[in-house]
């Protein structure tokens, strides 16, 4: 077979900056009603961990919000040294509550706006139903892939902290740095401009070198299991108080913080995770007590929203 | 005279299910379940004239399709009975209040009462007639629950809880008899005559008219919609890319149909990627390319891999290239992860991976898989010490313990880190490119299988012992710390585990005793440092669960009759090799004519024993012959003596055949003793002595079969 190179395809070589991405994804989903709220200020692992998917898709009130989440997943750290792995990356979350019937439509649109021709690529919607065992939320939907790359999770909500989800809401989850890796044809997400003038790798890599090296190298595992169950215990506590409180008294209660030590310990988890100080069935366990508290807070909230005590599915 | 159906005017019926992408995995079993329950509701309601459903579908739609479908039900001739004629005329033949009173019943006119004439005289009768009604009206309310009835592996919810659940959210209905629309509503859609093109090539909106029209206006607007069309032109384009280059595609049966129902409109493109991936292994590369990338590996036509894949993407062309150069680029970053792990893993030798086992838990109270591993040594040399000793087959000990060593180092490699599904495979590997012995790595390579009926035992003898010794420690193992799976719940996959065995033992003629293996593993999880004490009870449950594996395979795979693998199992399930010995002996001999007798008396001895209440209280140490009174009893007891030995020399021999055929000839001593001796005896002492002799007999001819498990067609 003949060596020659296949020609190279034409593609502009300018393709969006990273921020540029974003902003092109912000004005779309201001447009489409959506409240544009910040990244939250705990670690997380995903933006469905935001308080404003987490809560918000709970109970019958209308929602849309759109928001851009730089989620921390510390076995996915590569030291910067992998074009594609990344101890932190940057998620754009959306959720319509409830979900529209031409929500398909409106999210390609989306992906048009980023400048990509959806006739002259294959795209697809393949199933991927989305689980977080430690929010006990899942949901049906698919990844969608362009030419083969990931870069979207959309997913219909069923459950949520353990509560059947009525209405139905609907989330997507891009991942910006693939999506501008891919507008911008580079093989490496450190290679990608976040600006004209700066690469994300000038940007970030200093981030992802130092961060892999705690997660994997100097991350006290003993001392993480103990911040670990410091932050379970007063989640707990503050759980029980909710639980005997009086009605007036519910309607004030900082459930919200309590779900803050629920982050804490998931991302907790992530790190012992990260140290190879969790086994297989450790994991479950572990899981299951972060499980316990984000289903606990999510009833909770419900209650405080409806003045009802929550109907826990089974 | 047969009357012959009047001819009811049929027409085509076409039914489309508009859906947001289905999974590809669940269309062939979906739209094969959806031709049953539309022929189950159309044959009900009488409207299938003989014509058969067709449905079939691609991601975004299910269809059926029936050329001829009735246009109305035929009508109905009822017939009530009512007084006999005597009662409902009188003697001037002027009707009664009866015929009155039966007419107004019926809602008819008294002129319109019919006489039928019975064998027990005549009777008056009011026929109606039932209008057939309409196909239209039926379907209208027949569709909506066709609809919901099919089965999913997972349904969702899209609008609210009480809303409709489908696989994925509904988005539009074509439903057409005769060309017309059926109106009807599913959820908040509505049934219509417009179809939808390809997501991205085609119109959102088609009308249609009937089944051909459909496929035809479909194919214009980039939909294949019948999957066989698809699955050809996926074949013909592979064939037409790879066969002028002297390549061929890796042959992948499930991949293909994967992606026959993947894509509506299904292209392939051949992408390259650097040769330099070739040093990888191809187990690595082929499953990068097929588990992640849904890509057909492609091979030299002389053999060995290619620096190519083929991806199915659903457009009809890739003009300018761009998708090409998307895979190729994604194809590129997952090798070269692949790469990063193959090299980096490496830097170390596999057995130095043995000290982080430590710190990776097996199970909380079974230890790390350090613990694990160490079990598995001393059991993986236990079964090889076994077979050494039984001569057969000749396992190599030192081999089996090195294997089982290095078995589970890989889980702390990064390869398997980002391939869990290659576990064991890139343990296999490292340790061949390591230097291990071949039987060694081999056996690493295997020791998870098989994790199916479908998948091969291990291939050599050491992988054997490795496979057994890491399944059956972990039913020990799991079963000790209480963690048996009930229901659905089965989170170590332990029925796979016992699955596993029984197909290893049964594919190699593995002749062990599974008593003693459970006793050994229960002993070396004893002496390790976690303490856990495994009962003789939990022993037994764990033989038992693996036996009940056992008659699942005998029943369902190995096609033998279910009260036979009850008869030999509760026999014995020891060692399943002579469990299946003794099966094919029991189904050989099953139609000779003493057997389903003999089975029968078996029965009969079995619930006299039971009602003689326990044994205690009437067994003697052995059958008195002074005793024995009558003839035929006398004879009986002679007769099991002599075939007890004669069966006993046949079994040591392996004969199991014969020795069921000597017991079966004890059937004529058998029926005389029950024609002719009352077992229940006034006398305590007869009594008790004519039980002990049935008791012996129902033992000690048990154990090939127990013949009172057998089901006889008694008289």
């Amino acid at each position: 077979m003949s060596k020659k190179a296949k020609p190279k395809p034409k593609r502009k070589a300018s393709g969006l900056a990273f921020q540029d991405v974003l902003f092109k994804l912000q004005k779309f989903w201001s447009a489409q009603g959506c409240i544009l709220q910040q990244p939250y200020d705990v670690e997380m692992g995903a933006g469905t961990m935001h308080p404003e998917t987490f809560l918000r898709v709970l109970g019958p009130a209308p929602y849309r919000v759109g928001y851009v989440q730089p989620s921390r997943r510390p076995t996915d750290g590569r030291y910067g040294e992998n074009p594609n792995r990344l101890y932190k990356h940057t998620q754009y979350q959306v959720i319509l509550k409830p979900a529209p019937a031409d929500i398909q439509n409106l999210f390609l649109k989306s992906l048009a706006e980023l400048g990509i021709r959806l006739k002259d690529h294959d795209i697809r919607f393949e199933e991927d139903n989305w689980e977080s065992p430690t929010l006990g939320a899942w949901g049906i939907g698919w990844q969608v892939l362009l030419d083969g790359l990931e870069i979207v999770q959309f997913t219909y909500f069923q459950q949520c902290g353990g509560l059947d989800l009525d209405p139905v809401s609907v989330e997507l989850t891009y991942g910006l740095e693939r999506i501008t890796a891919f507008l911008q044809s580079v093989d490496s997400v450190f290679d990608i401009r976040w600006t004209d003038e700066r690469t994300y790798g000038q940007v970030r890599l200093e981030e992802e070198l130092q961060f892999s090296v705690y997660s994997f190298e100097k991350a006290d595992a003993a001392a993480a299991r103990g911040h670990f169950e410091a932050y379970e215990a007063e989640a707990a506590k503050l759980l029980k108080s909710f639980a005997g409180a009086k009605r007036e008294e519910k309607k004030r209660f900082p459930l919200l913080a309590v779900y803050e030590l629920c982050l804490k310990c998931s991302h907790l988890f992530n790190i012992l995770d990260a140290r190879g100080a969790i086994s297989v069935t450790e994991r479950a366990a572990l899981i299951g007590r972060v499980r316990q508290l984000a289903c606990r807070v999510a009833a909770g909230y419900v209650e405080q929203q409806t003045g009802q005590p929550a109907e826990v599915s089974a | 005279m047969k009357k012959r159906t009047p001819k009811i005017a049929a027409a085509e019926f076409l039914l489309e299910i508009g859906c947001e992408e289905i999974p590809a995995g669940m269309l062939a079993r979906a739209s094969d379940e959806f031709k049953v329950i539309l022929e189950k509701h159309f044959s009900a309601n009488h409207l299938l004239d003989n014509s058969v459903v067709e449905t079939f579908g691609a991601p975004r739609r299910l269809v059926a399709a029936c050329a001829s479908l009735r246009l109305r039900q035929a009508d109905v001739v009822r017939e009530v009975t009512g007084p006999p004629k005597s009662v409902a005329f009188d003697a001037v033949g002027a009707p009664t209040r009866a015929a009155e009173s039966f007419a107004a019943k019926q809602g008819i006119k008294l002129g319109e009462l019919a006489i039928v004439s019975t064998p027990k005289g005549d009777y008056v009768a009011a026929k109606q007639v039932i209008k057939g009604r309409p196909a239209a009206d039926i379907l209208r309310e027949i569709l909506p629950r066709v609809i919901a009835e099919i089965p999913w592996p997972r349904s969702m919810y899209w609008t609210s809880a009480e809303g409709p659940r489908f696989i994925r959210p509904v988005r539009w209905i074509v439903a057409l008899l005769g060309g017309r629309t059926l109106p009807f509503t599913f959820g908040e859609v509505a049934a219509g005559n417009s179809s939808s093109g390809h997501r991205f090539l085609g119109k959102g909106r088609v009308a249609v008219s009937g089944r051909k029209n459909y496929i035809a206006r479909l194919r214009a607007n980039f939909v294949l919609a019948e999957p066989e069309e698809r699955r050809r032109k996926i074949e013909r384009e592979i064939h037409a890319l790879t066969a002028k280059r002297g390549l061929r595609p890796h042959a992948d049966a499930a991949l293909l149909k994967q992606v026959t129902y993947l894509n509506e409109f299904p292209t392939v493109i051949l992408g390259d990627f650097s040769e330099e991936f070739l040093d990888l292994p191809d187990e690595i590369l082929v499953t990068v390319m097929r588990d992640h990338q849904k890509y057909f590996a492609v091979e030299r036509r002389e053999g060995g891999l290619a620096p190519h894949f083929l991806a199915v993407i659903n457009m009809d062309a890739d003009r300018r290239g761009l998708v090409r150069a998307g895979h190729e680029r994604v194809l590129k970053a997952r090798f070269a992860d692949a790469r990063f792990f193959w090299q980096h893993d490496q830097k170390c030798r596999l057995a130095d991976n043995l000290p982080k086992l430590a710190h990776v838990t097996y199970e909380s109270h079974l230890g790390s898989y350090a613990a694990k591993v160490e079990r598995m040594k001393s059991l993986a040399g236990w079964f090889a010490g076994q077979w050494f000793n039984a001569g057969n087959l000749q396992a190599d000990v030192a081999g089996s313990i090195r294997a089982a060593e290095l078995s589970k180092c890989d889980l702390v490699t990064g390869m398997v880190g980002e391939f869990p599904e290659l576990q064991g495979i890139v343990g296999g590997l490292y340790a061949k490119e390591q230097g291990e012995a071949d039987e060694v790595a081999w056996a690493v390579y295997d020791h998870y299988r098989p994790l199916g009926l479908e998948e091969s035992i291990p291939r050599n003898l050491t992988g054997c012992t490795v496979a057994l010794a890491d399944k059956l420690d972990a039913l020990v193992g799991c079963f000790a710390v209480g963690m048996i799976p009930s229901g659905s719940s089965d989170p170590f996959a332990l029925r796979r585990a016992a699955l596993g065995m029984v197909k290893i033992i049964l594919e190699r003629k593995v002749q062990v005793s599974l008593s003693a293996s459970i006793a050994a593993a229960a002993g070396i999880l004893e002496s390790q440092a976690q303490k856990i004490q495994v009962s003789s009870k939990v022993q037994a449950q764990v033989l038992e669960f693996i036996a009940e594996r056992a008659r699942f395979v005998f029943k369902e795979r190995h096609g033998f009759a279910y009260d036979e693998v009850s008869a030999t199992l509760a026999a014995s399930a020891d060692d399943l090799v002579d469990v299946e010995r003794r099966l094919e002996a029991l189904k050989a001999i099953r139609k000779t004519k003493n057997f389903e007798p003999l089975a029968t008396a078996f029965k009969r001895i079995r619930k006299i024993i039971e009602k003689a209440g326990p044994a205690e209280a009437w067994k003697l140490p052995h059958v008195r012959e002074d005793l024995l009174v009558e003839d035929a009893e006398k004879k009986l007891h002679a007769d099991s003596r002599r075939v007890a030995r004669e069966a006993g020399e046949h079994k040591r021999g392996g004969r199991c055949r014969e020795a069921l055929l000597a017991i079966a000839g004890l059937r004529p001593a058998v029926d005389s003793f029950f024609d002719q001796v009352l077992v229940m005896a006034e006398d305590e002492a007869l009594r008790k002595n004519r039980l002990t002799l049935l008791a012996e007999l129902l033992s000690e001819f048990s154990t090939i079969a127990d013949f009172s498990e057998i089901v006889t067609k008694e008289k």
